[in-house]
């Protein structure tokens, strides 16, 4: 009984945080279904990929995997250079999911750019059950993916309605979380070192190739920052 | 490709994804105290990397030809001032996303 109200508590405060999620999950999800049905792939494919890959770019570069011959080396080497940015998602969260018992290892396996985004930026009020709150954004964006992903893979191309831009709503969540983040430092060294770093990055590498050099310049310039980011109080 | 190769394929994007997750947190088990750098890390790297996903986000945007990232600049404008003003989460989010359908489907 105590253990109901808590889960409900818990799942009240997750949800409105996750409302983005869903739209820009149904979105991206069932754009990534139908491109799987129009390239041949039936249902089941979106289906267990959602479930188990769970990691939208990867998936998306997956279809032209599958279509392509065979290749198990290129495609695990393709997998870790795409996903490499979790390794600071996990690096981030080592202590924020200390104490979270049995639903760590599945925060950690749902642990996507949107549920890492809002599990740490999130102001979970006291009274709510940590675990049990970040547990529910994973749970809900994986959710929310699922069955995006699903349903356009079953519809196929029989879907057509005017959501140019939707999209978008990703783009507006990861701004706004960058803006809360802005707004609680004292400085902003880390937060100019991300943005100049990819931009240049960006600049130099282009859209398909700029992530790994774009964090090992963040490594680099935070390592060497280290003294003076410490000293501004420039953490949280 | 075979269905074997098939599942195959789908196996090793699910390894390397899952092996990029959970690989900090075997390395540095709650059990022994984390080093001091790994700490400052994990203190010092949200800011930058929500700075990397906003970027990464418009990483196909192009600036210099087509509507010349206008609507996504205009767009992100709209967020910012809407999150400043207002400060809540949702309401900045929807506005900058119907600001930027409006733009793309009526204006460029």
């Amino acid at each position: 009984m105590q253990n109901k109200t808590v889960m409900k508590k818990a799942l009240k405060a997750a949800f409105p945080y996750t409302i983005p999620i869903f739209a820009g999950f149904w979105f991206l999800g069932m754009t990534y279904g139908i491109y799987m049905n129009v390239s041949g792939f039936s249902f089941w494919y979106p289906m267990l990929m959602s479930l188990t890959i769970f990691g939208g770019s990867l998936e998306f570069v997956a279809v032209a995997m599958l279509l392509s011959p065979f290749a198990p080396v290129q495609t695990l080497i393709m997998a870790l250079m795409i996903q490499a940015r979790h390794l600071f998602y996990g690096i981030s969260m080592l202590e924020k999911f200390k104490g979270t018992g049995w639903k760590k290892p599945y925060l950690i396996f749902g642990m996507c750019d949107e549920s890492f985004s809002i599990n740490y930026s999130a102001e979970i009020p006291e009274d709510v059950d940590k675990g049990w709150f970040m547990f529910f954004v994973t749970l809900l964006n994986q959710f929310y993916w699922f069955s995006g992903s699903t349903i356009g893979g079953l519809l196929g191309s029989l879907i057509t309605f005017n959501t140019e831009g939707l999209d978008f709503v990703m783009t507006s969540m990861f701004v706004v979380i960058f803006l809360e983040q802005w707004l609680k430092e004292k400085k902003h060294y880390t937060a100019l070192v991300g943005v100049l770093a990819s931009a240049a990055c960006l600049l130099l590498f282009g859209a398909d190739s700029f992530m790994l050099p774009t964090m090992a310049c963040i490594l680099c310039f935070l390592t060497v920052l280290r003294k003076p980011v410490e000293k501004a109080g420039g953490l949280l | 490709m075979t269905l074997t190769q098939e599942i195959i394929t789908v196996a090793l994007c699910v390894l390397g994804t899952m092996a990029t997750r959970f690989l900090p947190f075997l390395i540095f088990s709650p059990k022994h105290p984390t080093p001091k750098y790994v700490q400052y890390l994990g203190k010092a790297l949200p800011s930058a990397i929500f700075g990397m996903l906003v970027v990464y986000c418009l990483k196909n945007v192009s600036f210099l030809t087509g509507s010349h990232g206008l609507p996504e600049l205009i767009s992100i404008t709209a967020v910012v001032v809407l999150h400043l003003w207002k400060r809540q989460m949702l309401l900045s989010i929807a506005g900058g996303t119907i600001c930027y359908m409006l733009l793309v489907q009526l204006v460029f």
